[in-house]
């Protein structure tokens, strides 16, 4: 752990300078051939072990307030109340940070470090000194000092995340420092925002820059910062603008600017969140989509409704959640790649489910569609049930594999998670793949003929339930699909088939019997429209409010959005 | 032949309204006695076989299959259930006029759609009326734009759905998702007495009497034989001059209100109605009675009602992890190897030949829910795949 430390203090030269406020007292300063501490420092790190609390905690302060990264290590020996007094031959007493306990024989022995810096202390001999720890005298750490260095030790930490590899890191470390930080950190981010490059942590810096001058600088400072927040659309900063807004002693001039900062992010924050819906909407649609063509599909060509479409798509969840668990006990160092594997494996095992279905019960029952509802639904209760029995009723825990986690920040407060892009992209994938197999294929012409007019298309040759069969795989394997993109977004339980049934149903009857264009629209009309009206008036009344549009539509349009044109009676 | 049925009928009304009741209020001990319990119980599913009743006039005589009865259950049950709320009044556990939950919720005041509740005849009334409207309104919308098959039955599965969502939110002011319970007395008679339930059984078996009949008048009147006309080709009724949608909306409303009653019979014997009991699963299991009973019979709804009831309260009580299992298993077995149901396959075995003049038995047969689908299909596009 020490690497990242130097290579910060040879990076920012200015860090361990002593700060303005401080003044007294020379700090050893650069990373090369660290001098012993100055007087000063030597004396809080005596009064450290005080037993007066107001005194510790003083210098415990005013230590963390040297910027000397040396004093990290004791800060943080505080907090975890292994700082102890040792009695040194002379009659002199010496603060010392202890290690790790080792047993020998009766006696309990720990290492001693050096207060500063965290140096082990060697005897004479060159081995480290293992003392006895009865022979040394605890300092004790109250709550209250505890909770004065904590800021203390973030800003210590925040300072090498600063100049992390990742960029993220440093924006996270930059933006945390923005909160706690003083005029002193205030000039650590300074530097860093002259050598950053990266623009989101730019962002970051300038961010955590402007509200430090908020709180800490004076009027004019404090009114410039202000107004920066406000051109840069900071949502972090609504709190504390807040606060001046509503402060009855805040200057005038002050005040206004923060009222004026705070409509501006109000604004962008109004804008971003419109992004959010969409964007959300258009996952769940993606979700949908991949549901409701498989459902589509199968209903256009057997008139079967398949209500046990839903455990299909738990089923792949599951599959998913299983090759997960594989993965962790035999592959552990490839648990990114399991999400690639899980992929095809849960088309397949849903498939095969449905190739069962299709064979066993379901093709006996052509031409009757209500039974083949019921019987669905039968088959749908018995492997939930199952689901239940063999996995707990509980939810099971599926990851997302570390490429999955994040996302694309694309403006100030917007970031696409790169889960919901991928199903996105899954769903995309999906609908092209359906269009080229049905209408570039032979096998999609064969399941064409089929849908159109069976007794035709199986007299000029075409096997009608090899294509049945076929196509009732393919629309289970498609909510095998959705199941394990539904793993990245939410929970996976027994029931999860059930939350998405009826939305599916939903797509079906308003984009029209297997018609892929009327399906996609659909799709995206309740996925959105979902997410439009859940901020704003709840799920509950979303779930209504679509199924009251829905049957209203459905007055105007019988077929769907797309209904099959032509003249002919129904049954 | 005839006379022996309705003679048979008349036994099965006589035993269960007025022997069951008389063996319960034998003395304690006594071998025959039936216990409170028991008697309860069956109370409860004769409740349901009201409901099934409903259900076969609309999906087994009509052949419109609703997955959304639990709704229009719920709302009889509601709307009984919330008179009783209110006959409790002060002997309530927070010693308030306001129902518990209403105090709970931090209410203050009754609203407004609670109040008429007060009074008794209104409660009678929309036990009847509020299911009927609900039906009205949307069936309406739905015979008339001519939505049937299963696009019928996923709309109104939504409509279950949708409700049972409703119903669980505690701003709609009916308990949300612990319902409504803790009912004291109903009319003035205690609930807990065993008097007061075996006069509950008594009106759940005399109404049951009396839907029976209904359903009967209805399906043997000429309107019935228009139904079945329906379910067995509705394009050919409407091109023979009548309205399907009229009847189907007509019946709708009938299978509604049945519904309501057996709602408002349910709640004061088994004391408690929650969201659960009114949603997408309890209104599919309402469909698996008649099933299994046998659709297009007027005795198999009950019989099935009763029957799978039975099970269930078997199998919940000792193997509580098989019964949806079981269930599934059901509507599986059912639909494949006995389409038409215990009752209507028995009816099938007894005699081969239909008997003139009983329109159920001549016109049943195994009800065929348009077998050619292929002749559904348009004729169009055909060119567009040739020419690929």
């Amino acid at each position: 752990m020490w690497r990242p430390l130097l290579l910060a203090l040879a990076l920012l030269p200015g860090l361990a300078a002593p700060t303005a406020a401080q003044g007294a007292g020379a700090s050893p300063s650069g990373a090369v051939a660290p001098p012993g501490p100055s007087a000063e420092i030597v004396k809080q790190l005596a009064d450290v072990a005080s037993a007066d609390a107001a005194v510790q905690e003083g210098a415990a302060v005013a230590l963390g307030k040297t910027g000397d990264r040396k004093i990290l290590p004791l800060l943080e020996a505080l907090r975890e109340g292994s700082v102890y007094v040792r009695l040194l031959p002379g009659g002199k007493k010496e603060t010392v940070i202890v290690g790790d306990k080792v047993a020998e024989g009766d006696k309990t022995l720990v290492p001693l470090f050096r207060a500063y810096g965290r140096e082990p202390i060697v005897g004479a001999d060159g081995k480290p000194v293992l003392a006895d720890l009865t022979t040394l005298g605890e300092v004790p750490t109250g709550r209250s000092l505890r909770i004065a260095i904590r800021p203390l030790i973030d800003a210590f930490s925040g300072q090498s995340d600063l100049v992390a590899p990742d960029p993220a890191t440093r924006r996270a470390a930059a933006t945390k420092m923005g909160y706690t930080g003083d005029a002193a950190i205030r000039q650590v981010l300074e530097d860093a925002l002259g050598k950053e490059r990266d623009r989101w942590a730019r962002f970051a810096l300038q961010e955590a820059i402007a509200l430090i001058r908020l709180r800490t600088g004076n009027e004019t400072e404090r009114v410039a910062a202000a107004e920066a927040l406000g051109r840069l659309r900071s949502a972090n900063a609504m709190e504390p603008l807040y606060q001046i807004a509503s402060d009855a002693q805040a200057p005038a001039p002050l005040a206004a600017a923060a009222r004026e900062a705070i409509k501006r992010i109000e604004r962008w924050g109004l804008f971003t969140q419109g992004i959010e819906i969409a964007f959300q909407g258009l996952s769940l649609s993606s979700i949908l989509l991949l549901m409701a063509l498989g459902l589509a599909i199968v209903f256009g060509l057997m008139g079967v409704i398949n209500m046990a479409h839903g455990e299909l798509m738990a089923i792949g969840a599951y599959a998913t959640f299983l090759v997960q668990g594989w993965f962790t006990a035999y592959f552990p160092t490839y648990f990114d790649y399991y999400f690639l594997v899980a992929l095809p494996f849960s088309f397949l095992v849903s498939a095969t489910a449905g190739l069962v279905l299709e064979r066993g019960v379901i093709r006996h029952l052509y031409g009757r569609p209500l039974e083949t509802l019921l019987l669905t639904w039968g088959v749908s209760l018995m492997i939930q049930q199952g689901l239940r029995l063999w996995f707990g009723a509980a939810n099971v825990d599926v990851s997302a594999p570390r490429w999955l986690s994040g996302g694309i920040p694309v403006m100030i407060g917007v970031q696409l998670p790169y889960n919901r892009l991928f199903i996105i992209g899954l769903a995309a994938v999906a609908v092209g793949a359906m269009y080229l197999l049905l209408f570039r294929t032979d096998a999609g012409l064969r399941i064409r003929a089929v849908t159109q007019n069976r007794g035709m298309a199986a007299c000029l040759g075409v096997r009608a339930r090899w294509v049945d069969a076929g196509t009732f795989a393919l629309g289970a394997g498609l909510a095998g699909l959705a199941g394990c993109a539904i793993t990245q977004i939410g929970n996976v339980g027994p029931e999860l088939g059930q939350n998405y049934i009826v939305d599916s149903f939903m797509v079906v009857v308003t984009g029209g019997v297997g018609k892929l264009l009327g399906s996609i629209l659909a799709a995206i009309g309740i996925g959105g429209l979902n997410k439009i009206i859940e901020p704003g008036m709840g799920a509950v009344f979303g779930k209504v409010l679509i199924l009251v549009l829905v049957i209203l539509f459905i007055q105007r349009r019988p077929s769907g959005l797309f209904a099959t044109k032509g003249r002919y009676a129904e049954s | 032949m005839r006379s022996l049925e309705r003679w048979g009928l008349l036994g099965l009304a006589v035993v269960l309204v007025v022997a069951l009741p008389t063996l319960n209020a034998l003395p304690a001990g006594s071998p025959l006695r039936i216990s409170d319990f028991t008697l309860n119980l069956f109370g409860k599913f004769l409740a349901y076989a009201i409901l099934a009743l409903g259900i076969d006039l609309i999906w087994g005589y009509t052949g419109v299959l609703s997955l959304g009865h639990g709704v229009f259950f719920g709302l009889g049950a509601y709307a009984m259930g919330m008179h009783l709320m209110l006959e409790i009044g002060t002997r309530s556990v927070y010693r308030n006029v306001l129902p518990d939950f209403m105090v709970w919720n931090q209410v203050t005041e009754l609203p407004l759609f609670w109040k008429p509740f007060y009074s008794v005849p209104f409660t009678l009334l929309a036990v009847l009326a509020v299911p009927a409207l609900f039906a009205f309104a949307f069936g309406y919308l739905t015979f008339r734009s001519r939505i049937r098959g299963v696009y019928f039955s996923i709309i109104t599965q939504a409509l279950a759905l949708s409700t049972w969502l409703m119903f669980n939110r505690n701003a709609m002011n009916l308990g949300g998702t612990n319902g409504l319970s803790g009912f004291k007395s109903i009319f003035g008679f205690t609930l807990n007495s065993a008097a007061t339930q075996r006069g509950l059984y008594v009106a759940t078996a005399l109404c049951l009497c009396g839907a029976f009949v209904l359903c009967r008048a209805i399906v043997r009147s000429p309107a019935g034989r228009v139904l079945i006309a329906i379910r067995d080709s509705e394009t050919r009724v409407l091109f023979s001059g009548y309205s399907p949608a009229a009847f189907k909306l007509f019946v709708f409303v009938v299978s509604a209100v049945l519904a309501g009653v057996a709602g408002a019979l349910y709640v004061p014997q088994v004391g408690i109605i929650t969201p659960a009991k009114i949603g997408v699963l309890p209104s599919i299991e309402m469909i698996i009675w008649v099933a299994v009973g046998g659709r297009g019979t007027l005795l198999g709804p009950v019989a099935g009602a009763l029957g799978v009831n039975w099970l269930q309260s078997v199998l919940t009580t000792h193997y509580p992890d098989l019964w949806l299992l079981v269930l599934g298993g059901l509507f599986v077995a059912v639909v494949l190897f006995i389409p038409d149901g215990l009752v209507g396959t028995a009816r099938k075995l007894l005699r081969r030949r239909p008997r003139r003049g009983d329109a159920d038995a001549r016109l049943v047969g195994r009800p065929d829910e348009g077998r050619r689908p292929e002749e559904a299909k348009p004729r169009t596009e055909v060119r567009h795949v040739q020419a690929r």
